[in-house]
């Protein structure tokens, strides 16, 4: 590998953005296509589905053979609410590789004792978005579990805009009904709803606060790993 | 800490910058119950420090032998480990799967 194609390589990761280097396994040669080159490229079809699934494989073309390395960026989870629920789902989310950061503006909820050694942001989602926390991107989940309104609306819209691959929001769903009927009032649409998660988390009758956390981590590993192969299919 | 294909591939930038000799392996191709999946990343420099893993300890030794190989002649080079290969009694799997690998020098 030429020392600059892996440094474009690192350089597409630091930047949040995916790529795909294609190596010819009986000489070695490579180039690196980058996320918004693919839909130009000559093997469009193959990269293209290869990213979706997020899936490095072999490939034949053209009589060659070739290995495409799926670089996808890491995977953050945001967390709105700095509740119990939160508390115990945070180390959990790092046993799982996730970048967590935790948003609320109360001050009493979102304290370093509460938290200790958590990104933790102590602000309105909205101010902290592109403020404190980088923009939400396509390689975030996010799950809104402050159950207050004012809180969790701004970060589902923001989640929602940005096409969050996991969008999560804690609540009955009598107040996920009227969660919806705000949304799409403020402009969102029905199938934007549909992405949403609510009640958030598996169906697997958690009751204590680490059982939700777990319920609503398998959620988010399940949207990661299964969804592109079952929207495939 | 386990390390992430993230830390293995940043590292093969700082060891390369650095003008040490780096080679890097990647799994390519698994059939059966391989241990790493194809993508995983191991780095080796000139001195046999290396990071990450393509099979999770069982055939390592020889990936970083073939590494050498590759740093040395600057030829890429694909290997092959499983339960039907003849050296994999030596090194083998004892998981049963089978592996192919890629490894090749960064210039």
């Amino acid at each position: 590998m030429r020392a600059d194609i892996l440094e474009g390589l690192n350089a597409e990761r630091a930047g949040r953005r995916a790529a795909i280097l294609v190596t010819d396994i009986a000489d070695g040669t490579q180039r690196l296509v980058r996320e918004a080159d693919i839909a130009g490229d000559a093997l469009a079809e193959p990269l293209g589905r290869h990213l979706a699934a997020g899936r490095s494989g072999l490939i034949e073309a053209g009589g060659r053979t070739l290995f495409l390395t799926v670089q996808v960026p890491p995977v953050r989870l945001v967390v709105v609410g700095a509740v119990h629920i939160t508390q115990a789902l945070v180390p959990m989310a790092a046993a799982l590789d996730l970048a967590v950061t935790v948003i609320d503006p109360r001050t009493a909820f979102a304290s370093p004792e509460r938290f200790p050694g958590v990104e933790l942001v102590a602000d309105w989602p909205e101010a902290a978005f592109g403020g404190a926390v980088p923009p939400l991107d396509r390689y975030c989940a996010l799950a809104a579990l402050t159950h207050d309104p004012k809180i969790d609306d701004p970060a589902l819209k923001a989640a929602l805009s940005a096409e969050c691959f996991y969008i999560g929001a804690l609540g009955s769903r009598k107040t996920h009904a009227a969660r919806a009927v705000r949304l799409i009032e403020a402009g969102f649409s029905e199938a934007q709803m549909a992405r949403i998660r609510a009640p958030i988390g598996l169906a697997i009758g958690a009751v204590s606060p680490a059982e939700i956390a777990l319920s609503v981590l398998a959620q988010v590993v399940a949207a990661l790993r299964r969804a592109p192969r079952e929207a495939a299919s | 800490m386990i390390s992430t294909e993230s830390d293995i591939l940043n590292t093969a930038a700082a060891w390369r910058r650095d003008g040490r000799a780096v080679a890097l392996a990647t799994v390519i191709e698994t059939w059966g119950s391989a241990p790493r999946p194809v993508g995983s990343h191991l780095v080796v420099e000139e001195d046999g420090n290396f990071l990450g893993s393509v099979s999770g300890g069982c055939v390592e030794g020889a990936v970083i032998t073939e590494a050498a190989d590759a740093i040395a002649d600057g030829k890429p080079r694909v290997i092959e480990f499983g339960v039907a290969d003849e050296t994999a009694w030596r090194v083998g799997l004892s998981c049963g799967g089978r592996i192919r690998i890629f490894v090749e020098r960064i210039d």
